[in-house]
């Protein structure tokens, strides 16, 4: 590819899928074609490399990621409380070249449904026969105006994507005084990672236990109580984090003053020295400007026999973007799981075949409590041909009995084999 | 159309009926336990050090049985106890035999 010149690439690509489809309609039951993934992350990786492992390369995949590098947000609240570094939670897209996944580091400017083609930012249109969408998050900022610019946005952080954001919270906290307080606001659900506020809380709070004593951890949640694993997290909190954590709830943000990072509620100011806001979120931007039909004006709709949008044929969506079922959280583990599901019914479809009438997801969410220990939240989820959507399984799943070491394992081994799952 | 042919294509007709009613998709097995991997690797090959057990190439018998186990609560877990609970007899038979054809 280093001598390809950029529209040479595109158009050797153009073959392969032309190539490819004509395979696919013969009436084979081989798949053929090519399907562009755009997005790298738990979703769109894992997507990529599946829809090439299961067709045995039989597809044509390229993969659009804007990133060179993966970070993951699973394990980053560790870098935040500084067991881990960013080294630690970041890999590369190598690992999908011995798949004969194609990655372009670029983004797309626009899609066009109806001729199946999609046009990068950096110049230059590509066409496909499956478009997989797995975009992630972007947030809203239009409820708390004075955090609405980039400037303000450099300052008070998220850190809700796993990146240089997180190295600069670990800063900010390690900055922060013995004594100081250190406030978490949670937005109304539905969010990226149910436990993810509540996993963060608590391990910055077993960091100041250590290392600045005098100091307090604000849990500011506008929802009315803890989202995920409530009973296990409000347990932890009073064993371990009694004098340190404060949790409260029907706490929405209404703005913020930038300058001296105060929280500002409904009735209450708080004044802070390190505030981490979580902001609204909605689908990635791309969804929207694909013209996909949102829920809420927020989340894609889609059909969970193929996680195919149920307004635009062609087009297929993963991980937190999407309208979730019923109790399904969005993470990471979950959006692995819409990737094989989306590869499957792809792979039918491309071979002219229905998609499996009975498809079945699984999430598993660990969160760390402090350095070592940890709690889990599982669920096993089935199509409900009735109701038209994937159903939790009565009677399966549920939480850690207690916070364990073991699961602290269980957790980082967890991590790694998902990540080579997506990535190798 | 001679009765013999007839006869050939309603025995045909019915195998194949009755062979889709038994596997819908015939990929199910591959797909029930690419659910397994996010922890036990891809196709069952754990990464290893990752303090997880690969299941690539396990006895089919032998995995059937621990999952019962773990289903029915006699086999000590953290998580397996719950996950095991959301498969049928039919599905876990699958799963284990597509593991253990993994060599
Ligand atoms: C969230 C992570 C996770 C997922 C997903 C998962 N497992 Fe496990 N598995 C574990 C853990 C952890 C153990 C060790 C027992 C425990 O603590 O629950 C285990 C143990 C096992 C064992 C026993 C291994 C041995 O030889 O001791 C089997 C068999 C098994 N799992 C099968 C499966 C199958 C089949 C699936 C998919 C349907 C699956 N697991 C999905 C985490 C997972």
């Amino acid at each position: 590819m280093m001598n390809l010149n950029r529209r040479d690439f595109l158009r050797t690509l153009g073959t392969v899928a032309a190539g490819g489809a004509l395979y696919g309609c013969a009436g084979g039951t081989r798949a053929g074609g090519h399907v562009i993934v755009v997005g790298g992350g738990f979703g769109g990786a894992t997507a990529a490399k599946y829809l090439r492992m299961w067709s045995g390369g039989g597809v044509a995949v390229t993969l659009i990621e804007r990133n060179t590098q993966f970070i993951s947000c699973p394990i980053s609240n560790l870098v935040v409380s500084g067991e881990k570094q960013l080294g630690d939670i970041t890999l590369g897209y190598e690992g999908l070249a011995k798949w004969g996944v194609r990655v372009i580091h670029d983004e797309v400017a626009g899609v066009d449904a109806a001729k199946r083609t999609i046009r990068l930012a950096r110049g230059g249109e590509m066409s496909y026969d499956r478009l997989v969408l797995s975009p992630g998050v972007d947030f809203m900022y239009e409820g708390t105006p004075a955090l609405n610019n980039a400037a303000a946005q450099d300052q008070i952080l998220h850190a809700w994507k796993a990146g240089p954001q997180t190295v600069a919270l670990r800063k900010q906290l390690e900055d922060m005084k013995d004594g100081g307080v250190f406030a978490i606001t949670v937005p109304k659900a539905p969010y990226r990672c149910p436990p993810g506020p509540y996993e963060r809380a608590s391990v910055v709070a077993g960091y100041l236990k250590t290392h600045k004593p005098k100091s307090k951890v604000l849990v500011l949640d506008a929802n009315e109580e803890v989202q995920s694993k409530k009973g296990l997290f409000l347990k932890a909190w009073s064993d371990l984090y009694k004098d340190i954590l404060e949790y409260r709830p029907n706490s929405e943000l209404r703005d913020v003053d930038v300058a001296s990072r105060t929280a500002i509620l409904e009735f209450d100011k708080v004044k802070t020295d390190v505030l981490n806001v979580i902001p609204p979120q909605r689908a990635g931007d791309i969804a929207a400007k694909s013209g996909l039909k949102l829920v809420n004006n927020r989340w894609v709709e889609i059909d969970w026999r193929s996680m195919e949008s149920t307004s635009t044929p062609g087009i297929h969506i993963l991980g937190d973007a999407i309208f979730p079922a019923p109790t399904m959280p969005k993470s990471g583990h979950m959006a692995n799981q819409h990737a094989k599901l989306a590869a499957a019914a792809i792979l039918n479809l491309l071979a002219g075949q229905a998609p499996s009438p009975t498809p079945l997801v699984m999430n598993t969410c660990y969160s760390f409590i402090d350095a070592k220990n940890a709690i889990h939240v599982a669920s096993v989820h089935v199509y409900d041909a009735d109701k038209k959507t994937l159903q939790p399984v009565q009677g399966a799943g549920g939480v850690s009995a207690a916070r364990n070491e073991l699961e602290g394992k269980a957790a980082l081994g967890w991590a790694q084999n998902i990540w080579a799952d997506m990535l190798t | 159309m001679k009765p013999a042919h007839l006869i050939a294509a309603l025995a045909l007709a019915a195998l194949t009926g009755s062979a889709a009613a038994q596997a819908p998709d015939p990929h199910l097995a591959r797909n029930l336990a690419a659910t397994c991997a996010n922890c036990h690797g891809t196709n069952g090959r754990a990464v290893p050090g990752s303090g997880m057990e690969a299941l690539a190439g396990t006895d089919k018998a032998k995995l059937v049985e621990k999952f019962r186990e773990y289903r029915s609560g006699i086999r000590p877990a953290t998580v397996m106890h719950q996950i095991a609970k959301g498969y049928s007899d039919e599905q876990i038979e699958l799963i284990a035999a597509y593991f253990a054809a993994q060599k």
